[in-house]
Parts: structure tokens; sequence; C-alpha cells
């Protein structure tokens, strides 16, 4: 009998264990969620770009249509392809975050065999409704990402994903005198919705845009890092 | 034998990723093969006396307490297709996942300690099944079930297909579900006896093609 | 296609009552060895009942070439047919026929037994090279072929399966095929057609009305390295790799010309190493 390789990652076919067999802690694993078009796989580009010299990262996909969002980031070259991979999700990719995450905690622990022990795996949802989150057997914090060119009523609206994120990121914020979306409103609104939950206004077309996301990215590794 | 586990097993929402999986029913409906209830019918009874059949029989038998890394190479000689042993492997691996936090097991343990890169995903069922306290029979209705169930979902979010003839298709299905599970546990039996050669072996040569067609495909909804 | 037919006289006669002793059980035998010399001599070449085994001349040299003469007009219902063939370590051997075997109905409602039986040693070679198995309405058969192969064997293989001759409904046919190297399984898979076989066998997931089903099997230690890539070949064709150092050609087509046609331009560019291979 042909047995498989001893793996390097016992904790493979456990579910949300924090610890590797040598007792590190394994990658810290951030959702990114949102509407379609929001800006969730730009975001994503941006925080490998600012990241990925201080911390081993890695992305996840889960695409409405097999590889598209993987296919984006591997076009654009923010990490090597080995550490890009896509979740199939037929037809349903909130189902693939939420109620049945086998296939995405699968991909982690591929990406962990391929390249090694990760600092992060950022897990990117497909584009759904703005009712779809990640499971906390998943990711350890998720960001939800919307844009102001979608209507500046979505805070007002609330949904799960405003009001429980633990980062919401109001994106495109240079479009907003062209969309004539209210800024001040939408954070008015997102403040009475979150409460002590932050909320960023970012533009990726601005130097530097990303810069928020990331520092609170870095804070969250720090956080995971000392627990 | 536990009921509840059986239920457990079964349903549709045990998070073990069959719902990313439309057993062939995606490249089925590219081709024109299903489009509406008549035909899904015709292909779920098709695939369920080959295919399902053949997984039927290996969860029987794995659950009846055959040695998994033996029903595991018969898996992967009956499973012609590179595609669908892919698919089954990490199915498998998936599965065992869930397993494992529903009841806990040396046996399961055992299993993916042997095989970390995932064992053929009826054996797990089969391996899981005796874990959870059921018995072969069980096991075979829940992998019958398992074959015919997926594509029926898939070809509800593929076509459009009415979700009430869709299930409509499922219980027509229901004597030949019992047969084929009597079946399987008849041959899983013969098994622990002969061994594994005397499991059935039921091919459906358009599953085989039609998986290595979806798989080269840019554009799908499905896994496989 | 051609169906050639040699029938023997007993097959002339008016079907036999059930139970007499017409019904054919006959066991065909073919060794093939090294002969000492760098080719392969044939120290066994055993015909029986309608199975006549005839050294051709080989086309390449080093191997031997044995074609199955008259095999056609069986089996009939309730006949027991077998074909065994040994290929010693280090010889190399291709067994060819003369014509398509038809399964045409016996007298009673037994099904013929068709048990073919290929062993193949170390550094050896066996081509099994068959014409296609027409199922005619009204026969039933199962038909077995078993090989088995040591670790370095080479195994070429070709099975045909044609439902029914031009426009009529096949008879009952079942065929398995079971392929195990080195002691372990490699390859088993069994189709099952006609009346009284399992419901769906004609439906969209099994044959969807194609009339002629092909598997083409390479087995080689090469394989063990360098796998194939898996691919489709036009719409009802796909060649796979298996789990071991083995690649497979599944095909169903509406007829068994149509189906030689891709099998034979499959097996030319496997055996010249044409298909891309995975890169570990």
């Amino acid at each position: 009998m042909h047995l498989d390789h001893p793996t390097t990652f016992p904790q493979r076919h456990t579910h949300s264990s924090p610890v590797r067999s040598d007792g590190s802690r394994r990658a810290l694993r951030i959702g990114l969620g949102g509407p379609v078009g929001s800006g969730k796989t730009a975001t994503v580009a941006a925080l490998c770009r600012a990241l990925r010299e201080e911390l081993s990262i890695a992305v996840i996909t889960n695409d409405i249509y097999t590889r598209e969002d993987a296919e984006h980031l591997l076009r654009e070259a923010v990490l090597p392809p080995e550490r890009i991979t896509a979740v199939e999700t037929g037809a349903c990719p909130h189902t693939a975050i939420r109620d049945d995450i086998s296939a995405n905690l699968e991909a982690v622990e591929d990406l962990e065999d391929a390249v090694g022990p990760l600092d992060l795996v950022l897990v990117e949802s497909g584009g759904d409704n703005l009712t779809a989150t990640f499971s906390r057997g998943l990711v350890d914090a998720q960001m939800f990402v919307i844009d102001v060119a979608g209507g500046d009523d979505i805070p007002r609206k609330g949904g799960p994903g405003v009001t429980g994120s633990d980062l919401l990121v109001v994106n495109k914020t240079d479009l907003a005198p062209h969309v004539g979306s209210d800024l001040d409103a939408m954070a008015r609104d997102a403040a009475e919705q979150r409460g002590e939950l932050p909320v960023v206004f970012q533009s990726l077309r601005s130097e530097d845009g990303v810069k928020t996301v990331a520092d609170w990215v870095r804070e969250r590794i720090a956080a995971w890092i000392a627990a | 034998m536990s009921r509840s586990a059986l239920l457990i097993l079964a349903d549709g929402r045990f998070p073990a990723g069959g719902h990313a999986h439309s057993g062939g029913a995606e490249a089925a409906v590219a081709a024109g093969r299903i489009t509406d209830a008549v035909s899904l019918h015709a292909f779920c009874r098709g695939r369920l006396h080959t295919a399902g059949l053949v997984a039927a029989a290996l969860a029987a038998a794995a659950a009846d307490g055959v040695e998994p890394l033996a029903l595991d190479e018969a898996a992967d000689a009956r499973t012609a297709s590179a595609a669908l042993r892919t698919a089954s492997r990490r199915l498998g691996r998936q599965l065992m996942r869930a397993a494992h936090a529903a009841w806990p097991d040396p046996q399961l343990d055992a299993l993916a300690a042997a095989l970390p890169r995932g064992a053929h995903q009826p054996v797990v069922l089969g391996v899981a099944a005796r874990a959870g306290g059921l018995g072969p029979l069980d096991a075979a209705h829940c992998a019958a079930y398992e074959s015919v169930g997926g594509p029926a979902t898939a070809v509800v979010r593929l076509l459009g297909l009415d979700p009430f003839d869709a299930t409509a298709v499922l219980a027509g299905l229901g004597p030949d579900l019992d047969t084929v599970a009597e079946r399987a546990v008849t041959a899983a039996r013969s098994a622990a006896v002969q061994g594994v050669e005397a499991l059935p072996a039921a091919s459906a040569p358009l599953l085989d093609i039609g998986a290595e067609t979806h798989a080269a495909r840019a554009t799908r909804l499905f896994a496989s | 296609m051609t169906v050639t037919s040699t029938s023997g006289a007993s097959r002339t006669e008016p079907p036999a009552p059930p139970g007499d002793t017409s019904r054919v059980s006959a066991t065909a035998r073919i060794e093939a060895r090294p002969d000492g010399r760098g080719g392969t001599a044939l120290p066994l070449l055993a015909g029986a009942g309608p199975l006549a085994p005839r050294r051709t001349r080989a086309p390449v040299p080093g191997e031997a070439h044995v074609t199955l003469v008259g095999a056609m007009s069986a089996p009939l219902g309730g006949d027991r047919l077998a074909v065994e063939v040994g290929v010693a370590p280090g010889a190399r051997l291709r067994v060819t026929a003369s014509g398509a075997t038809l399964a045409l109905p016996g007298a009673g409602s037994d099904p013929a037994d068709y048990r073919i039986r290929l062993t193949v040693g170390q550094d050896a070679t066996l081509h099994w090279l068959p014409e296609p198995l027409v199922s005619v309405c009204g026969s039933a058969l199962r038909q077995t072929t078993c090989a088995e192969l040591a670790p370095g064997a080479r195994l070429l293989l070709r099975e045909e399966q044609v439902l029914g001759r031009h426009g009529e409904p096949c008879g009952r046919l079942t065929t398995r095929l079971t392929v195990r190297r080195a002691g372990r399984p490699l390859l088993d898979q069994e189709l099952d057609c006609g009346p009284g076989a399992p419901p769906g066998w004609d439906g969209p997931a099994v044959l969807a009305g194609h009339r002629a089903i092909g598997q083409l099997l390479l087995v080689q230690p090469e394989f063990e390295s360098g796998p194939v890539q898996p691919q489709t070949l036009g719409e009802y064709a796909a060649l796979t790799p298996l789990g071991g150092p083995a690649a497979l050609v599944t095909a169903v087509a509406p007829d068994a010309l149509t189906l030689r046609t891709i099998l034979d331009e499959a097996a030319s560019d496997l055996l010249n190493d044409r298909f891309e291979a995975v890169r570990s």
C-alpha cells in the first residue's frame, strides 16, 4: 500500500485549532466580504503589496465562476502563484465561507503545505449580497468592503456585514463627488450601526491608499501573536 | 444504530463540501444531456446504479469493518477518471474534518494519519458512519442518496429547475435507492470474506469522459 | 464494420434443447517466452472449440504475433469459453483477431460466459488487440478480462463493445475489466447494458444512446515518473492517467468505425509518446 508522505501539519482534518503541532500559532486568517464590484480584490492586491515584505502571505479567493479573482491577482503579480488559490463554490459563495467552510480550510492547509508556515491568509469572498459574512471557524477577523458608488444608503440599511464586521471599509472615496454620495452621512450612519467598531474610508487611487487598512491588519497580527 | 446520526450524516447541510460538486450534472447540462426533470431523473438513475452503487458498496464495506486502506485502493481502481479521483479524495478530506468534529473516533484518526492527502470519500463515509454508531445499510443509503442528491441540487441552480420537481425526482428514485443500498450491503458482505474484488465496479463512460471535459473548462460553477 | 463468419459445423444445426451436450466449454491457451535469440517463441498455442489461435508473421522483430481465428460466431448462450495468455518475463507478444466476436442467442436462457486471462511477466510486453465484441439482439453474454501484471510489465489493451448489429437492439452484455499490477488493483470497470441491465444504462449519465464503447489501456513503467496529463479527445473521449503507471482512453461513439478511429489515433499517440506528461 502506498501511503502518503508524512504530513508537516497534523492539524489537518481538525477544525479551528489556533496552534500548529509545534505549538506556534497558525497564520492569522482575515476575511474580506462585500458586494460585487466594491473593490475586494483591489484591496487584497493593495494589502499584499503593502505587507508582503514583512509578512508571509497567501490569498484564497472564493469565486462564483471558478478562478476569475485568483487570475486577476496572478496577472497583477501581487504574490507568487503558489501563494494564491481559488476555492470553487458551486454557485453559492456565501455557503463556502459560512455554512460549509471545509473547502476553505483545506485550501489554507494546502497553502501551508506548499509554501511553508504563513503569517497571514487573506480569504476573499465571492461578490455576494449584504448578508454574507464569514464563519468564525474560518477567519479570525473580517472586513466588509462597500463603495461609495454602490449608494450612500448602504450603511443606513445595515445588515450583518455592515453592522458586525471587525472593520468596515468604504472604498472609492475619490468617486464620491461624481456619484453624489454624502461621505459624512455614510460615516454617521455607519457609526450608528456599528457603535465602537472601526470604519475606514479609502481611495486606492491615492498614494498608499491602503495604509490605514494595512495598519489595522498589522495590529491584528500583533494581537494574534501575543494571544 | 442511531437514527439521528444517519440524519446528520445524510443532511445536505452537513459541512463536508458536497455543495460545490454537481456529480457530473454540470457537464451533462453543458452537453445538453440534462435539460429538464425527465432527463435529470434518467441521469440520476444511471449514476445511482453505476457510481452510486460502487460508492454505496465501498461505504457499506468500510462501515462493516473491512480494512479501509484496501477499500481505498479498490476505490482508486474503480475511479478511472483522474479528475474524479482528485474530487473524491478532496471530498474525503473535507468529510473527515466534519466527521472528526461530529464523532471523534480512533478509526477516523488512523485513516487520516495513513492518508493525510485524503482517502476516497465513500471510504471515509463508511468509517464515519461506523464512528457514529451506524451500520453498513445506513452507510450504503447515505452514499446512494448522495450520488443523486448532489446532481439534483446542482441542476436546480444550473437550469433554474423547479425545486419541487427536483425533489419529486429524488422521491421517485426511492425504490431504486433501496435496491442499490441492499445490493451494496450484499457485495460488502462478500468483500469481507472474499476480498475487495468482490465489490461492484459498475462504470459510466459518459460520467468519466464528462468529468475530464468539465475539469478542462475555464468557466464552471461546480468543482466536479 | 467487417464481421467475418467462419462458423463451425455445430453452429449451422438448429438450436439444441437446453442442457444438452452441444454447448461448448472450451479453453484456448497461448504461451510466449523468449527464444534465447532475441525473439519470442510460442511453446504453447492450443485452440479449443470455436477458438483457434494461429501464429502469424510478426510485423515487429523480436515479437510473436498470434491471430485468433474463428472466434466470431461464438459465444452462444450457455457456452463457457476461455482464453488464457501467458507472456513470460522478457517475451513480447501481440494478439489480434481475424474478425469481430458475435454474442448470439443460445437455446436456453443461460448467458454465455467468456473469460480472458492475461498474465504478463517482468519486462514482458503484451499487446491484446482483439476485434469488437458485438452484442446481437436476444443474446446474453458475460465477459471478464483479468490481467495480472508484474511491476515491470507492459500492456496495451483494447476493448470495444458494440450494442447490436446495424439497426437492431442489443442483447444483454456485461463486461468487466480487472487489471492488477504487482498484486494490487490498478483498474476495475464493469459495463452492464441491454435488457435486464440496471436502469439508466442507456441514459444521459452512462451511454446516452451511443452504440459503441471502447477502452484503450496502456500500462508501462515509464508512467511511474511521468504520467500523462488528463485531456479530452473530442466530445466523447478522454485520456486519463490511472492511480498507477497507466493511461486509459475511454470513448463512446455512434458506431464501431468511429470508435476505432478514435482509439487507433490515441494508441498511436500514446505509443509514440505524443501526449503531454505531467511535470513534477
